[in-house]
């Protein structure tokens, strides 16, 4: 119960069931797909950059509560940040989902996204909390 | 012998507090073909057909009287139309290269239903494709049933060969065979049988049926993984080339050509999986000492009563037929607003065992407008005390989730 209880936090359900990150922007400066083939997961990230900052992010498609939180979480954080800062954030997330090592510091940087770090020890979910960020990743770098 | 005697065989449920319903995906293993497995390997292992020493030709007997278990269980003809192969996906490849490749002309029509899982599906769209054939599909209803008209409608003159699985694995629908195989034969196409839902779970009579081919897994049906069945008429199987080449299947080798080994060896290319089919024939005497019949009727005793309990729940759809008499032990359903994905998670941290996902059948969740769903699949160690199980946690599942949406 008490893994249970670490996986579906209040961040986590919270996000996967509130709507405002999901949504089309108008006049997205690019796009990008996102598929899990295994359990069905299929997001779209829309990007507007105002030079090298997102100015706006957001998200449409359909998957598991773990996997909406991620990305809602992901936009919530990456929204107003440069490319690089972007970049730098998505490489710490990644980290901290594929247990390697991560200072105290740089998960203090994810602020809400710390919430799915106990995804990590559930290996049938990592690929659902990741699918938002290796998209993101790919949009960016673009 | 009852579903709580049988289950006493399978240390692995035995040894753990789970509840396994999943066995549509694979089955447990009961002691009896573990054990046999191990005595193969301590005493009779050896390279079949190679050696002139006595061990090698107690592998090779071993690996024919298994060969002939299989026909007797399916009741085939001829020992000989039974080919092991690794799998299923493994069988219906052998046979849309080795037959659909060669067969197929220009126009030429493929009708599959669209329930198929994907290994009955993909080599198709390939075949098609490589010899400008048309690949057509059979459409279900409402109830997730194939119905006569559109059996009659789709299986016209012009098709070849008609793909069609036993049982669903989604929707556990146990499909007309009979009545399809005689409307592809009355308009000349031949017609394949995917059984790994159905031979582990009633009995399968390849020549009742008029399957031209059949197949299916061991592992599915008790027996280990990386054994796998191709039945096949005698005249269909002569006619056909060799799948893989090399080793063993051959008669004489030239240095620029040679000639096969008579069927079936001529598709049993390299060393075979002898421990495998030791452990198949093992799994079949299991399953005959209990009898297809009671198989059939422990299942059919734990499907009344999951459907009894899912029903009552309130937060729940079950998809797939009304009428149990045209259903096998696979129960495809959803929370309400819960993706399956999350359900399965719940549901294990619970200690219950089902599948969720799109189940290897992408075009038929479509068809019925879903993403994914989840699946419990019984078996003959499965009890009524397992459903009780699954109930309590689904209602868990419903408690994690009411707090955020109205389920």
């Amino acid at each position: 119960m008490d893994n249970l209880e670490s996986i579906y936090t209040d961040v986590i359900m919270q996000h996967s069931t509130e709507t405002y990150n999901k949504k089309k922007i108008d006049n997205p400066t690019a796009m990008e797909h996102g598929h899990n083939p295994s359990c069905g997961d299929d997001i779209t990230l829309e990007i507007k950059m105002n030079n090298n900052v997102i100015e706006d992010l957001s998200f449409t498609g359909h998957g598991c509560a773990i996997s909406q939180a991620s990305t809602s979480i992901m936009i919530d954080l990456l929204k107003g940040k440069t490319k690089e800062e972007a970049l730098e954030l998505i490489n710490i997330f990644i980290r901290m989902i594929k247990r390697e090592k991560i200072s105290e510091e740089e998960l203090d940087k994810l602020e809400e996204a710390r919430a799915l770090q106990n995804i990590s020890n559930m290996p049938a979910r990592v690929k659902c909390a990741e699918l938002a960020w290796y998209t993101m990743q790919k949009l960016i770098e673009k | 012998m009852t579903n709580y005697d049988i289950k006493k065989d399978f240390s692995i449920l035995n040894n753990q507090d789970i509840v396994y319903l999943d066995s549509g995906a694979t089955a447990q293993k009961p002691k009896q073909v573990i054990e046999a497995v191990n005595e193969y390997y301590e005493l009779s292992n050896a390279n079949p057909h190679r050696g002139a020493y006595k061990l090698s030709i107690k592998a090779t007997e071993v690996y024919d009287e298994a060969r002939e278990k299989v026909a007797n269980f399916i009741n085939a003809k001829l020992k000989d139309e039974i080919v092991f192969t690794r799998n299923a996906t493994e069988s219906l490849n052998l046979i849309a290269y080795s037959y659909g490749m060669d067969k197929l002309k220009k126009n030429d029509k493929v009708v599959l239903s669209i329930m198929e899982h994907h290994s009955n599906l993909v080599p198709w769209q390939y075949v098609t494709q490589k010899t400008n054939s048309v690949l057509e599909y059979m459409y279900i209803n409402k109830d997730g049933e194939i119905t006569t008209s559109e059996i009659n409608e789709k299986i016209v003159p012009g098709v070849k060969i008609v793909g069609i699985t036993q049982v669903s694995n989604v929707l556990g629908t146990i499909n007309p065979i009979k009545e399809i195989a005689k409307r592809a034969h009355e308009v000349g196409a031949i017609v394949i049988v995917d059984a790994s839902q159905s031979v582990p779970h009633f009995k399968v009579d390849v020549r009742e049926l008029d399957a031209d081919f059949l197949v299916f897994s061991g592992h599915k049906m008790l027996s280990p993984l990386g054994i796998g069945v191709l039945y096949g008429k005698m005249e269909l199987l002569k006619n056909m080339r060799p799948f893989l080449y090399g080793g063993d299947m051959i008669e004489y080798v030239y240095e620029q050509n040679t000639t096969y080994a008579p069927v079936p060896t001529k598709f049993e290319a390299g060393t075979q999986n002898v421990g495998g089919a030791v452990g198949l024939s093992s799994a079949i005497d299991y399953l005959n000492n209990i009898g297809m019949s009671e198989v059939e009727e422990i299942e059919k005793e734990l499907l009344e009563y999951a459907m009894k309990r899912l029903s009552e729940l309130d937060f729940i759809t079950i998809y797939g037929p009304k009428n149990l008499q045209n259903h096998s032990g696979v129960i495809s359903f959803n929370v309400n607003g819960v993706h399956p994905h999350d359900v399965s998670s719940i549901l294990d941290s619970q200690n219950v065992c089902i599948r969720s996902g799109n189940h290897c059948a992408q075009p038929l969740l479509r068809y019925m407008g879903l993403d994914s769903t989840c699946r419990v699949s019984f078996y003959i160690y499965n009890t009524k005390e397992d459903i009780d199980k699954l109930i309590n946690a689904l209602l868990k599942t419903k408690e994690v989730f009411a707090k955020w949406i109205n389920i």
